[in-house]
């Protein structure tokens, strides 16, 4: 079911009354009904991986559980007859066991997304990986991603199980955050998820101005500018040189507004009903350098690779070694940082993959990393420049150099997702430093990409509102700002936003309401 | 506690460590320092800092930091 179908807004229309009006202690399972109806529309043949994921994590974290249950009576029951050596081994065995059953199910879950997804990287072609890809379960990278994290702490000991399976069910399937996240750790919501929730005006007001905001940059932007995007890269040898330039702000400004406005919608349904979910960007393209740009973008799935993998990996005792060796034979400086770049590398690559399965993804992580790397051992560089010119760094000028020169490495990289393979798009690329046919900017050509005047105005002017509200938003909630306001410039800007999405939303004919992108991931 | 001060002074020179109790809050140790600092940590005390310690509180001074290493320490005793 799509955020943007007909079906979808019935789907939220009947469920929002329904939620607030039904006894407050069947409130989370009325969510989970809800939530088994929109994974069960996309299709029933999902619902039996989704199921495998919840029934082998609920038995893992309760195993887990019972371990360490386990182990506090023993050293409880043995305090005095055990040594310190007895103590330390018994630790250490039922901590090994805890890891099996941890690594156990996260096997379970990792290989189904391994077979169903990735399989098609290595068999591309065949019978059995179109097959496969025909029932990718939705929403698969998000919830074992999520479920895993779960998992993860709960071995941990950061959280105490969901002793409700039907519980845990909940969490692990959330409609909302089904499509594209944001990755929720348990923390975060599971407690919000199953308490009571009392209708309240002003979450009801804010969800709804949020979903709107959405929906505009989805239909009015990200689904208008998509079709020129669309002609520039499936003509790779017709649209090149300036072309490619053009396709790479059109992408930008498509997977921004795609990406953030399918968060906003997340966000404003959530909030509707109560449940606060942590943000999941943070205005990124005003991020000077590209290590800022990724603590600022899909902020859920960065975290969660750096609890979960960065660090894990970094600290591991192999690495560990390596940093020992490495300063030692190359001295405290390179040899210090040597560890973390494989570390870096490593997460790179699998966050490549995470985005599918394609060598196209791959290259765009490992360049990622690469790019990490090289700004990291310029930092002396940079350092000893900003040295000889001090208070540059203050001056807006420069501040824009760096926005810009962030803007266009990340537009760069991004070529990578919108070419069919590598190797076009490296040479869809290249055509950027050879051919320079600016006269394409001026003759009309971009109005025959199947975007006519008006469409580029209102681009234009979508992205100028959308810049205009990130300023703003520095100084506080816009949306607290709307607020204070008297209600008919309240009630004004409402239906401002909820007519230029029915005037200016991208659908009917020559339009395709997409899916979103990220929900491919 | 000096020899963990030389460990950070090393890798931020113009920080005051002995005062400073917002390190990641202020943005000013990132994760590329964080496991700099851990594998100092282990090669000068000794000490494993598991994954799951790597938290704001444990890392936001170096007085959070220490506590960190001695109770990791007393737990291998």
């Amino acid at each position: 079911m799509l955020f943007t179908s007909l079906g979808f807004l019935v789907f939220l229309a009947v469920l929002i009354p329904l939620y607030f009006l039904v006894p407050k202690k069947i409130q989370w399972i009325v969510l989970l009904v809800a939530n088994a109806f929109f994974y069960v529309y996309a299709g029933t043949r999902g619902l039996i991986f989704i199921s495998v994921t919840i029934v082998t994590t609920y038995i893992a974290t309760m195993v887990i559980s019972h371990l360490y249950a386990s182990q506090e009576k023993y050293l409880k029951d043995n305090k005095e007859s055990l040594s310190k050596e007895a103590k330390k081994a018994y630790k250490n065995k039922m901590q090994q066991k805890r890891r099996l059953v941890m690594i156990l199910c996260a096997v379970v879950s990792f290989g189904i997304i391994a077979v169903m997804k990735y399989s098609g990287l290595f068999l591309r072609g065949t019978e059995f990986a179109q097959s496969l890809s025909l029932i990718l379960p939705l929403g698969i990278s998000y919830y074992t991603f999520q479920t895993m994290g779960y998992l993860i702490d709960v071995y941990r000991g950061t959280y105490s199980p969901e002793k409700n399976i039907f519980k845990l069910a909940l969490f692990t399937s959330f409609f909302p955050l089904l499509l594209q996240g944001p990755i929720t750790r348990f923390g975060d919501i599971g407690k919000q998820l199953y308490e009571p929730h009392t209708f309240n005006m002003r979450n009801f007001t804010y969800g709804l101005e949020r979903i709107l905001w959405g929906y505009f940059k989805k239909v009015v932007i990200a689904d208008r500018i998509l079709i020129a995007v669309k002609a520039i890269i499936s003509e790779p040898d017709e649209y090149n040189g300036v072309y490619v330039l053009c396709g790479m702000v059109f992408y930008a400004i498509q997977l921004y507004c795609d990406f953030t406005g399918g968060i906003d919608i997340t966000i404003g349904i959530a909030q509707i009903l109560g449940i606060s979910l942590p943000e999941n960007f943070l205005r990124p393209f005003f991020s000077k350098n590209i290590a800022e740009y990724w603590r600022r973008w899909h902020i859920s799935l960065g975290v969660w690779f750096r609890e979960y993998l960065f660090y894990p990996i970094s600290v591991s005792k192999p690495l560990l070694k390596l940093s020992k060796f490495t300063r030692n034979k190359i001295g405290n400086g390179i040899g210090m940082r040597i560890p973390v770049y494989v570390a870096t590398v490593t997460v790179w690559f699998i966050t490549g993959l995470w985005h599918g399965s394609a060598w196209n993804f791959i290259v765009w992580g490992l360049l990622n990393a690469a790019i990490i790397i090289i700004s990291e051992e310029l930092s002396p560089l940079y350092a000893k420049f900003h040295s000889h010119f001090p208070g540059l760094k203050q001056k807006w000028l420069y501040r824009l150099f760096e926005i810009g020169r962030m803007f266009f490495i990340m537009c760069s990289l991004r070529v990578l997702d919108c070419y069919r393979n590598v190797g076009t798009a490296f040479k869809a690329y290249s055509t950027i430093f050879t051919r320079f046919n600016y006269n394409i900017l001026t003759d009309g050509s971009l109005l025959k990409l199947g975007l006519g005047v008006l469409d580029y105005v209102v681009v234009f002017c979508g992205v100028a509102l959308i810049i205009t509200i990130s300023l703003l938003q520095r100084t506080g909630s816009i949306r607290d700002k709307i607020a204070k306001k008297p209600i008919g410039i309240q009630m004004a800007i409402f239906a401002a936003l909820l007519f230029i999405i029915l005037i200016f939303g991208a659908y009917g004919i020559g339009y395709d309401s997409s899916q979103f992108i990220y929900t491919e991931f | 506690m000096d020899e963990l001060l030389n460990i950070l002074t090393e890798l931020h020179p113009d920080i005051d460590f002995d005062k400073e109790e917002n390190l990641i809050g202020d943005k000013i140790l990132d994760s590329f320092d964080i496991v700099t600092i851990i594998a100092e940590v282990s090669d000068v005390f000794d000490v494993a800092i598991p994954a799951q310690d790597i938290v704001e509180e444990n890392f936001n001074s170096a007085k959070a930091l220490y506590a960190l290493i001695k109770r990791l320490e007393e737990e291998d005793d």
